[in-house]
């Protein structure tokens, strides 16, 4: 049985070994990222905001199941769709929403942008939007802490369509060579853009793929909060002692379209409804109730005040300071 | 107190004492701290990896995963020196360093520093088109990167010290037949770029350019291999009374224009010469920069002596028609002091 099998049912049976507070914190991060991507859907579909967006609905529990495990000072690196991972780290919608908006507020002075949200008091660089950028970037973090004798970790967010990258290749061999305290997430959403990963790999285990590498990866089910949690928490374990780096291959769906007004055509219906069914929320929501830590009006109300707070925080970005023609030129060197 | 040293060993010097200075220099590239190796392909590193075991770090063959790292690693506050052994190997790393190392202090909004100097070796030199080029152009127009050049030993220890004390990403390039480089390792037509360097500590500004010769007919702008073309242009010149001014550009990012302002209100004739196809060349820039400062002070177009727009050749016959030479300086000069 794996560690998977043996946690999933650890949770089916009796008291889930977790705080309470833990628990329902894990619940409400997702519900902030759910809620969080589908207001700005409406708001970059209705005009309101600028630019273009890359979402990560139904990816939830994957960012929120890894940062669980980080310090703020245990960086991470992400991608183009990285607003889940920004709240997850701890950036808060404010400075999410404003920058989205251009302001000067946001998070990146409003120079980043959807696809560079970071933070670097909250351990998150800007994403990288080339795909695959971010592993050997990732890696070089990783270097730093193990040259500066600490025990901070790396993380490096990125899809199944970044492991045809030859930056994979190489960041995660350097990573393996070095013993890099760095843990790999791959998030595997079966899609690179509308490719799907029967097109481009023919054997599309990626977690075996690594084992090339010298490196153990493990598949974990990436729509299951905990499972996440606690694959990722040895993983972490694992490269705080020295022994990095580790890879996990969190198996999840992107419910949305790829970016902008993508209308996911080439999904196959069946395959929507599957994965509908495995919705990391709800699936979430449920297993809290049967173990009697919340009923379905408490669900409800941390809806709710999520619900409010990306209100307000909305209201707030309109309203946001405008960069002027001085600051164009400012940030580029130091 | 002073001693005569080449490139190579001034480099080498400049990076020993700055790993001294602070724990968080370090060096990363391919074959740079192999025990009985080559220290980089032009021994700039050599046996620094006997004091520094932990800090001179051998990669795999990966330029785009090493830049990457060194990215990585100086966004966590450290400081990569990173060595590419040809510079034409830059393209294999060139996402790393325009995506990622010049752009996200901007992205950030000015949050991160990126304090990381990039070594890159380059022109032609009997190796034909892939281990030749002349890499400067391709990163000059790139907001948030700085480009120096070292054309003698004394720049080469002053301005690798500036760079490493610097936050922002500094790319030096280097000129293979400059380096002074030994033994086994020695270029065949290299030319000499040893001078006395002091024994103490001191640095060179990254974003002047120097005067290498004073004159008042002409101003001879050149870098790397083409400034000491240009100063035996110039001396062959005084021949014929042609007195020409001779400056090394050494910063091509920024473009320092008081120094170059300053000669050509003087002169008011300027050449520009450089290694590398004349289309696209930086010396395109330099020429349109010019222009628009002082455009009113030029008695005479300004005029370029570069490569032709060829990939670099491998017949040395060919190789030296490419690379601009002393007579083709010479005679540029000639033609517009005629022209007029």
């Amino acid at each position: 049985m794996s560690i998977q099998e043996e946690n999933n049912q650890a949770n089916t049976r009796g008291q889930l070994p977790y705080e309470r507070e833990f628990l329902l914190s894990l619940y409400e991060r997702m519900v902030t990222i759910r809620e969080f991507e589908d207001g700005v859907k409406f708001l970059f579909l209705e005009g309101i905001m600028p630019g273009t967006i890359h979402q990560c609905q139904g990816q939830e529990a994957t960012a929120v199941g890894v940062c669980a495990n980080l310090r703020a000072n245990d960086f991470i690196t992400s991608t183009f769709r990285g607003h889940g991972h920004a709240l997850a780290k701890g950036l808060t919608m404010q400075e999410m929403l404003d920058e989205l908006f251009g302001a000067t507020t946001g998070c990146c002075k409003g120079k980043g942008g959807s696809m560079h949200m970071g933070n670097m008091q909250k351990g998150m660089i800007p994403g990288i939007a080339i795909v695959g950028g971010g592993i050997p970037v990732a890696a070089g973090m990783a270097l730093a802490y193990k040259m500066e004798k600490s025990d901070r970790v790396a993380t490096c967010f990125f899809g199944d369509g970044a492991v045809s990258e030859g930056a994979f290749h190489e960041g995660v061999n350097m990573a393996a060579i070095w013993n890099l305290p760095l843990v790999f997430v791959c998030e595997n959403n079966l899609y690179g853009a509308s490719t799907h990963i029967s097109k481009v790999m023919r054997d599309t285990n990626i977690a075996r793929r690594v084992a090339s590498y010298g490196i153990e990866g493990r598949q974990v089910d990436g729509n299951d909060v905990l499972a996440v949690y606690e694959a990722a928490k040895a993983s972490v374990r694992q490269c705080r002692k020295g022994a990095g780096p580790a890879f996990l291959e969190l198996l999840t769906y992107r419910v949305t379209g790829h970016s902008r007004r993508d209308a996911c055509h080439y999904q196959p219906k069946q395959e929507r409804e599957e994965w509908a069914a495995k919705n990391p929320i709800e699936r979430f929501g449920k297993l809290l109730k049967e173990k009697g830590i919340i009923d379905d009006k408490g669900l409800t109300t941390i809806k709710t005040r999520v619900l409010q707070q990306f209100e307000e925080a909305v209201e707030n970005a309109k309203r946001a300071p405008l960069p002027g023609p001085q600051d164009l030129t400012t940030d580029v060197y130091v | 107190m002073t001693k005569r040293m080449g490139i190579a060993e001034a480099l080498r010097e400049a990076i020993a004492e700055e790993m001294r200075r602070d724990e968080k220099v370090f060096c990363i590239g391919e074959d740079i701290g192999v025990p009985g190796g080559w220290g980089g392909a032009f021994t700039v590193t050599l046996g620094l990896e006997k004091e520094f075991p932990d800090r001179i770090i051998d990669t795999p063959i990966a330029e785009l995963g090493f830049f990457g790292v060194s990215c990585g690693a100086a966004m966590m506050g450290m400081r990569p020196i990173v060595d590419v052994q040809y510079g034409d190997f830059l393209f294999c790393a060139i996402d790393q360093i325009i995506d990622n190392i010049a752009k996200m202090r901007y992205m950030s909004g000015g949050n991160i520093c990126m304090p990381l100097v990039i070594r890159a070796p380059i022109g032609a030199t009997g190796r034909g088109s892939q281990h030749a080029q002349s890499m400067e152009r391709y990163f000059t127009g790139v907001p948030g990167l700085k480009v120096t050049t070292v054309s003698n030993a004394y720049d080469a220890k002053g301005i690798l010290k500036a760079a490493v004390r610097e936050d922002n990403p500094i790319m030096i390039f280097e000129h293979k037949l400059l380096y002074g480089s030994k033994g086994m390792r020695a270029e065949s037509g290299a030319v000499d770029a040893t001078v006395e360097i002091p024994e103490d500590d001191y640095v060179v500004s990254l974003d002047k350019a120097a005067v290498r010769r004073e004159g008042s007919d002409v101003t001879i702008l050149g870098w790397l291999l083409m400034s000491h073309f240009a100063q035996e242009a110039a001396r062959r010149l005084t021949d014929e009374s042609i007195d020409a001014e001779v400056i090394d550009v050494r910063s091509l990012s920024p473009i320092d224009y008081e120094t170059i302002g300053t000669s050509v209100r003087k002169t008011g004739r300027v050449i520009i010469v450089e290694e590398g196809p004349k289309t696209g060349s930086v010396g395109a820039e330099i020429a349109a920069g010019i222009m628009e400062r002082f455009g009113e002070y030029l008695l005479c177009p300004i005029s370029r002596v570069a490569s032709a727009d060829v990939p670099v050749p491998f017949s040395p016959l060919l190789e030296n028609l490419y690379r601009p030479d002393v007579p083709r300086i010479v005679a540029a000069v000639r033609q517009v002091i005629q022209d007029e």
